[in-house]
């Protein structure tokens, strides 16, 4: 199987632990991914909130790339960039003085719209292409006894996501499950993190964090997995600030590759666990 | 003298035609069809701090009162989790109404000076503009010199922890095509980064009270 893979910046960035992780994990499942030559940010809200047809015009290249690139699915694991890229094929379809707009972009250097890529998250493509079964037999180190919150947050699942549910999805615990580990039941899993807000606004952004942290802990989770690097971010980075404003509520925060390569018998090294925050507590039969 | 501070609006605040022109503008022409449900301000985890909440916001924008909208800081405490786009009734698009709202604030400079979040996009999108990619924490420590340097000092313990788990990125990303990029964006009519700076100067304080956390 093969996908065109877009990392975005934050995957080179502060979620570097993500592309350390979703690489070996997806070879190791037979699945081949090329990184899209030249891709550039896709502009995230932050230049939405600037300006919506340069934003597009971003979201566009990147997609022209991509179908250039063999037109292959367009793999793309973090939840602003799979909103964005998304969001831009809608508004191509949908909006006619968008789509002009963009192709007279594209014209301007030599590239054009050949219509759609799909644009599909590592979640979408674990679990409808490679399947849980697969991933399952796949596990030589079940995590078994690890008490696990699934987090999706906010813009994998809306608004654009077809393939799984706004308010509870289960693609994630579904894979979570055939590693072994127990899935809790976590009513908070789409409730939003408080995204760009908790390092501009922290008495409001931080307080978002923490109400989801908080919950992770009174249901006795040893962890939470999380399929976004700003989710990550935010429940892994801030916790000495939490703690100061409304009390401690310490749980790691770790992605879902991170999880499937453990039970892979990959180590927490490859996998870029030492970069946690607040380390994950190392697995009876782990080495660490 | 007692002060008396007006709680109703009048009709001569309005701006005609400001609602038509947001209205305009791709994906908000459904706001016609809002019933005042509420369902939006319900939705939002961010609602219970905003001067207006997105249902106001919502009859504010529709009956012209722009300059209520564009200062309010609900704008700005959006943080696009589109839980109330996803649970509106009448199929609005909320999430791209602020959005819309957002953008015009800061075409028009009249968002707070100082106020970080529209900073933060302004940098992020000049970052984007000349490199093609985001260096996190270069924007960071940008947006912090920008709004309030102090703050650079007080978030000591984030940096060394980004060090240490060597997240932490110095080097500039860029794409190596930033011509090609740059050609793209300069064939839109307006370019983001040429929008006015901020004129409003009610302060950041004042517009987000300060809430003791």
């Amino acid at each position: 199987m093969k996908y065109s893979y877009f990392p975005g910046c934050s995957l080179k960035g502060l979620g570097r632990a993500y592309e350390e992780s979703l690489l070996p994990v997806m070879r190791h499942l037979g699945v081949e991914l090329s990184e899209l030559d030249d891709w550039n940010c896709c502009g995230a809200t932050a230049y939405m909130s600037v300006d919506e047809e340069e934003a597009c015009i971003l979201a566009a290249r990147n997609l022209a790339i991509a179908n250039s690139n063999g037109g292959h699915d367009l793999l793309t694991p973090c939840s602003a960039c799979y909103l964005v890229l998304n969001k831009t094929q809608h508004n191509m379809e949908d909006f006619p003085q968008v789509r002009a707009g963009v192709e007279k972009a594209l014209a301007s250097v030599n590239m054009s719209w050949k219509g759609k890529v799909k644009v599909r998250h590592p979640l979408d493509v674990l679990f409808h292409d490679i399947g849980v079964e697969a991933i399952r037999q796949k596990v030589t180190r079940p995590l078994k006894g690890l008490k696990v919150a699934p987090y999706y947050g906010c813009q994998l699942v809306r608004p654009y996501s077809t393939f799984d549910e706004a308010w509870n999805p289960v693609t994630m615990d579904r894979i979570l499950e055939a590693l072994g580990v127990e899935v809790l039941p976590f009513p908070l899993k789409t409730k939003c993190c408080g995204g760009s807000l908790t390092g501009t606004v922290p008495q409001a952004g931080l307080r978002l964090s923490y109400i989801i942290l908080k919950e992770a802990v009174r249901r006795g989770a040893d962890v939470i997995a999380t399929i976004c690097p700003l989710c990550q971010f935010n429940l892994d980075a801030y916790h000495s600030q939490i703690e100061k404003s409304w009390g401690a509520a310490r749980i790691p925060t770790v992605y879902f590759t991170q999880l499937m390569g453990l039970a892979f018998g990959m180590s927490p090294r490859e996998l870029g666990l030492q970069r946690n925050f607040v380390p994950m507590k190392p697995l009876a039969p782990v080495a660490w | 003298m007692i002060k008396v501070k007006r709680t109703i609006k009048y009709d001569a605040d309005r701006v005609q035609g400001f609602g038509r022109e947001i209205m305009g503008v791709t994906g908000c022409d459904q706001l016609p069809s809002c019933i005042q449900c509420g369902t939006c301000s319900g939705a939002c985890p961010l609602s219970i701090y905003m001067d207006f909440s997105p249902r106001q916001v919502m009859a504010l924008v529709r009956a012209d009162f722009k300059r209520e909208v564009l200062t309010s800081n609900t704008i700005w405490l959006c943080a696009s989790c589109y839980a109330c786009t996803v649970e509106c009734p009448r199929q609005i698009r909320i999430t791209d109404i602020i959005y819309a709202l957002k953008q015009r604030a800061i075409k028009e400079g009249v968002y707070p000076r100082k106020m970080p979040i529209p900073i933060l996009a302004r940098e992020f999108t000049r970052m984007v503009v000349s490199k093609g990619r985001i260096t996190e924490t270069l924007l960071v420590m940008r947006l912090f010199l920008k709004a309030n340097w102090k703050a650079v000092l007080s978030s000591w313990r984030l940096g060394l922890g980004l060090i240490t788990t060597g997240r932490f990125v110095l080097k500039s990303e860029h794409i190596q095509r930033c011509g090609e990029l740059a050609t793209m964006l300069a064939s839109t009519e307006v370019t983001a980064t040429t929008a006015a700076k901020p004129t409003h100067r009610t302060s950041p304080k004042k517009l987000l009270a300060e809430e003791s956390p």
